[in-house]
């Protein structure tokens, strides 16, 4: 027997063959390097142009000059974005926004989860029926709940015999509008990663706890809860990130009008589109990341001690 | 009680009566129905038909929360996110037991198994035999009204295993609960059961105390289970010899056993004649002669285990392996020719047909 050392690879009559190490690696290469390229060029360059824009008077519709658009500002548009009282309530929208939404999907994935996990008739059809709205387009799932609670013709008022009433473009409601729409098409994630969750808890723990007398409660809250929590925890960070810049459903459902709600990424949006300041967007951009991350980092920190 | 997993019974008719205080050890092979008849006395599980009686009360209908019982599970069962110390105070909490008298009842049971120096670990840090003892503190922590026992501490290593042993009989004593043992261990069970209850293919066998079972087991399958090496076991059919006497025609070498009269007595009250019976007689009652000795069957050593504080040597005998139990000091060729006997006061016959003793 040959013992196969580093390069040395054998062929099918057991002659040793002299391999070149370097065809590995350029396969390696060839890979890896296109999407390397791809990701600088759509990712990492504007993310890194567009915080040197968020320091300058940039806009994106005048003519490119050097010194004069771009011209470079300092942290004008910071101080600009801080000191305009109305973004303080579209961090606040923004802020019950997510609240609501991925408070619903929580509850509501994490109770049809729990639901599911009893055997019963039909459960495969039920089971993917609710996975169904995840797979769509959030565009089309705002178009399509656009027309579904219209006022006049949409059978969402007619459903819950509620009277006429404007979801999508009153502007008291649109925003509670999106969150049912995000609630409806987002629980079913949620769901998912709690049905994992739970499966992974070991049933002769609740026979123990049965035996050790707990009542349903109890056992909930000291076994289910806790043996669950990290992935409910996963599921968390997941729609905490995606609700915070949420954008393609409002754009669908609601659209971009003055009765829109606002939403910061709506504002990121009109500001660096519609009246083309593209620099002041930026800016904008930049402080979401920054408080995206933020929470998230706090997600990840309950993570990882509940993983320990 | 009756319990089917759909067209499989699993426990046959089983009826049990187990007393106040006793340490009752249900045993038998692997897939015989230990577990199933534990988990149906637990509530775990519902008997298909028959009923569960626990302290005068029918409790057949009753969940497991309800029948106050501690279950000790085949794989500890331990809450892996909690320490050693929250998984014993465990039952206490569900039912709301005040903190201070919590942590009274704990300290009690972590004194008494020793572990005051794991209650910080969580299960995954913790040993075998230590998870074993956690398991058995949440167990203790109560004080049910009987303690069930699955295969404690079958997946210790033998050493410890006999050290457990030997510290879970020793809690019993002390405590004096009501216990149902399960294990597939023979021996496990006759050095820890008040009483033994032998169970094959869902069916109760025999139910006695250990030396009872050991000396008298009811048919052949209890007579192999028990015992290490099991009885031995010879076919043979009465005969009346040239002397007039009821000897036995041994099926191995075709030769002709005598004897005592008590046991002729026996066999002309309770075979036909020509009947096919076995004879089971232990290792320890079978004695192996190098010289011509009276009432002995000619044999052949086939093969000697040596124990160390003993042999086993098998010894072939026609078709049949008779085993002897010897004393070390005695030394044995492959093939030598030797002649064997048994102690006639503790030879059993069975039916060869039934299987069943015909002692009784
Ligand atoms: N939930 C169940 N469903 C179907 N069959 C089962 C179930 N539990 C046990 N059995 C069967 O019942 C028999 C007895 O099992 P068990 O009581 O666990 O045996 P033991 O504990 O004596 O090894 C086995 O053949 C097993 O396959
Ligand atoms: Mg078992």
């Amino acid at each position: 027997m040959q013992k196969k050392k580093g390069p040395l690879l054998v062929d099918a009559r057991g002659n040793q063959v002299n391999f070149n190490p370097m065809r590995d690696v350029n396969l390696v290469r060839l890979f890896v390097f296109p999407t390397i390229i791809l990701l600088i060029v759509i990712n990492i360059f504007p993310l890194l142009w567009s915080l040197v824009l968020s320091f300058t008077d940039y806009s994106a519709r005048l003519q490119t000059e050097w010194g004069v658009n771009p011209e470079w500002e300092g942290t004008k548009n910071y101080v600009a974005l801080f000191t305009n009282p109305d973004i303080w309530l579209k961090f606040i929208t923004t802020g019950k926004y997510v609240l609501m939404s991925v408070g619903g999907e929580m509850i509501l994935g994490f109770g049809l989860a729990l639901l599911l996990q009893t055997k019963f008739a039909g459960r495969g059809i039920i089971y993917v029926l609710l996975v169904l709205p995840m797979t769509m387009s959030p565009v089309i799932v705002g178009l399509m709940w656009k027309l579904f609670m219209d006022p006049n013709w949409g059978m969402f008022n007619f459903m819950l015999g509620l009277g006429r009433i404007d979801w999508a473009q009153d502007p008291a409601r649109n925003l509670y509008a999106i969150v049912i729409v995000d609630i409806w098409m987002w629980t079913p994630f949620v769901m998912l990663l709690s049905m994992a969750g739970l499966s992974a808890v070991p049933q002769y723990l609740y026979e123990a706890a049965e035996v050790d007398r707990a009542s349903w409660w109890f056992k909930f809250s000291r076994i289910t809860l806790p043996m669950t929590y990290p992935l409910l925890l996963i599921a968390l960070i997941f729609r905490v990130m995606d609700a915070f810049k949420i954008f393609d459903l409002p754009m669908g459902l609601v659209g971009r009008g003055s009765g829109a709600p606002p939403l910061l990424s709506m504002e990121v949006y009109s500001q660096t589109f519609m009246t083309w300041r593209t620099s002041y967007g930026s800016a904008l951009g930049y402080i979401m990341l920054i408080v995206i991350i933020a929470i998230t980092s706090v997600l990840i920190k309950y993570l990882n001690k509940a993983k320990h | 009680m009756v319990k089917k997993f759909g067209d499989f019974t699993a426990v046959k008719e089983l009826d049990l009566t187990i007393h106040d205080g006793e340490f009752l050890v249900l045993l038998g092979p692997s897939g015989c129905g230990k577990t199933t008849t534990l988990r149906c006395i637990s509530g775990l599980e519902i008997p298909t038909s028959g009923s569960i009686i626990l302290d005068g009360v029918d409790v057949t209908d009753r969940r497991a929360s309800q029948r106050d019982i501690a279950f000790v599970f085949q794989l500890y069962a331990l809450y892996p996110h909690l320490t050693a110390y929250k998984n014993i105070a465990f039952p206490l909490k569900a039912q709301h037991v005040p903190k201070e008298e919590m942590d009274k009842e704990v300290d009690r049971v972590v004194k008494m198994l020793r572990i005051e120096h794991i209650l910080d670990r969580k299960p995954k840090h913790l040993s075998g035999g230590d998870m074993q003892r956690v398991a058995l503190g949440r167990a203790l922590v109560r004080h049910p009204k009987v303690f069930l026992l699955d295969e404690p501490i079958g997946t210790l290593d033998a050493a410890f295993r006999e050290e457990m042993r030997t510290e879970l009989k020793a809690l019993h004593v002390d405590i004096n609960a009501t216990s149902v043992y399960v294990t597939h261990d023979q021996e496990e069970a006759m050095s820890m059961g008040d009483r033994i209850a032998v169970m094959n293919a869902g069916v109760l066998q025999q139910i006695g105390e250990p030396h009872e079972v050991y000396a008298n087991p009811v048919n052949l399958f209890v007579a192999r289970f028990i015992g290490s090496p099991g009885m031995n076991l010879l076919a043979c059919k009465p005969e009346t010899g040239e002397n007039g006497q009821l000897g036995l025609r041994m099926r191995g070498n075709n030769e002709l056993l005598e004897l005592p009269g008590t046991l002729q007595q026996l066999l002309k009250e309770k075979v036909e004649r020509d009947h096919s019976l076995v004879l089971g007689v232990r290792p320890e009652d079978t004695t192996v002669h190098t010289a011509e000795q009276e009432h002995s069957l000619a044999a052949e050593v086939y093969v000697t285990e040596k124990m160390g504080s003993y042999h086993i040597v098998d010894l072939s005998y026609g078709e049949e392996i008779v085993r002897a139990r010897t004393s070390a000091y005695v030394d044995m060729e492959i093939g030598q020719n030797v002649r064997m006997s048994f102690d006639m006061g503790r030879v059993r016959f069975f039916d060869s047909e039934s299987g069943q003793s015909i002692m009784n």
